[in-house]
C-alpha cells in the first residue's frame, strides 16, 4: 500500500508557494521574514486571502512592496507599519493590540468566561435540585415508616 | 416561563447583531490617512509625460483626487458624474491614472470626455499604495494644507457629489 502515502501528499496543498512569482532572496533569513510576512497581511481586494494566497493586481504591488523593503533591510516592524499607515489595521491578519482593536482580542476570552460561569450556575442549581428531591423521598419514606411503626402499636 | 424568554432574548439580540453586519459594506474600510496628510507623489502627466505634476502644486487649493483607469468598469460608470461636475467649474479634479496603459487611457478620456484637470500617470501603482488604494475607483478630497478630509470607496454618483463632496468643498474653501 505505497499508494496512500501518495494521496495523503497530493492533499497537502502548498498555498503560499502555489501561483506566486519567484522572488530571489540572498539572505536565507530575509526569505524567511518575507514568507511569513505574505503570509500575514491581507489582500484587501478579495479579502479572505492573504497575499501570499492571492493573484490580485493589488497582492502582487504589495509582494513587491515588502520583498524591496527587506532587500533594502527593513525590519518586519518598518513593514508592518508601513502596510498598516496606508491601509489601516485591517490590513493584518493579527491586528496589533490597540484600544481600537482591543474588543477582538478580548471578547473570546469573555465569551468564555460568561460561559464558565452560565455552567456553574447550572449545574448548581441542578445539584440543588437533586438534594432536594433527595430529601423529600427521605422525608417520605420516614413518614411510612412512623405510620408502619404506628400501625403496628395498635395491634 | 423563562425557559422561553431566554433564547428568545438570545435570538433577538443575535438577530439584532446579525442585521447590523448585514448593512455593512465589507468593501468600505476606513481609510487611516484621513485628517493626515495626503502622500506626496511625483508623477508624469498622462498628457505631457516629460512634465511632472506633484502634491507640492496643488498646495492652497481644496481639491479631488480621483482614482482612475480605462480596464476598471466602475469608473466608466462614474464618468459622467464628475463630466458633470467638473462643468460646473467648482472645484478641480486630479485624475491618478492607476496601473493603466497610457494609449488605452487617453483613448478612453478622448470618448468619454476629461473631466480632470490633469491626470497623472502611476503605471507601478507605488503611489496607489501610498494612497492605501485598494478597489478603484476611490476619491479623496484633499484640504488647502494638503491634509486628506474625505475618501470615498467605489463609483460616486451624483448623489454623493451633492450630499458629499459638495459639502465637503464648501466646508474645506471656508478653512483658511
Amino acid at each position: 500500500m505505497k499508494l496512500l502515502p501518495i494521496l495523503i501528499l497530493l492533499m497537502l496543498s502548498f498555498h503560499s508557494i502555489a501561483g506566486v512569482e519567484y522572488k530571489k532572496f540572498e539572505d536565507p533569513q530575509k526569505e524567511q521574514a518575507y514568507r511569513v510576512l505574505i503570509d500575514e497581511l491581507r489582500c484587501l481586494v478579495c479579502q479572505n486571502q492573504t497575499i501570499a494566497d492571492s493573484n490580485a493586481d493589488l497582492a502582487k504591488d504589495l509582494r513587491r512592496q515588502v520583498y524591496e523593503m527587506l532587500e533594502k533591510g527593513q525590519t518586519r516592524d518598518e513593514i508592518v507599519d508601513f502596510m498598516i499607515q496606508r491601509y489601516g489595521d485591517f490590513v493584518m491578519y493579527n491586528p496589533q493590540f490597540k484600544a481600537k482593536t482591543g474588543v477582538l482580542w478580548v471578547a473570546p476570552f469573555i465569551f468564555l468566561l460568561v460561559g464558565f460561569i452560565l455552567v456553574w450556575f447550572m449545574s448548581r442549581r441542578k445539584k440543588m435540585q437533586e438534594n432536594s428531591q433527595a430529601n423529600d423521598q427521605q422525608k417520605a419514606q420516614q413518614a411510612k415508616v412512623r405510620k408502619l411503626l404506628d400501625e403496628g402499636d395498635q395491634s | 416561563m423563562l425557559k422561553f424568554v431566554i433564547p428568545l432574548i438570545l435570538f433577538l439580540v443575535m438577530a439584532v447583531f446579525l442585521a447590523m453586519g448585514l448593512s455593512l459594506n465589507p468593501r468600505d474600510i476606513p481609510s487611516p490617512l484621513l485628517d493626515k496628510p495626503a502622500p506626496d507623489f511625483s508623477l508624469p502627466i498622462l498628457a505631457e509625460p516629460d512634465k511632472i505634476l506633484s502634491k507640492a502644486d496643488m498646495v492652497g487649493k481644496v481639491w479631488l483626487l480621483n482614482v482612475w483607469a480605462s480596464w476598471c468598469g466602475s469608473c466608466r460608470a462614474e464618468h459622467p458624474v464628475f463630466n458633470e461636475l467638473a462643468s460646473k467649474n467648482i472645484v478641480p479634479i486630479v485624475g491618478l491614472n492607476y496601473k493603466d496603459d497610457p494609449w488605452a487611457a487617453k483613448q478612453w478620456l478622448a470618448q468619454l470626455g476629461n473631466p480632470y484637470q490633469v491626470s497623472v500617470m502611476d503605471q507601478e501603482g507605488r503611489t496607489g499604495i501610498d494612497y492605501g488604494v485598494y478597489g478603484v475607483p476611490e476619491t479623496f478630497v484633499i484640504d488647502k494644507q494638503g491634509r486628506v478630509r474625505y475618501k470615498h470607496t467605489g463609483a460616486v454618483t451624483w448623489n454623493d457629489v451633492q450630499q458629499i463632496l459638495l459639502p465637503w468643498v464648501k466646508q474645506l474653501n471656508a478653512e483658511i
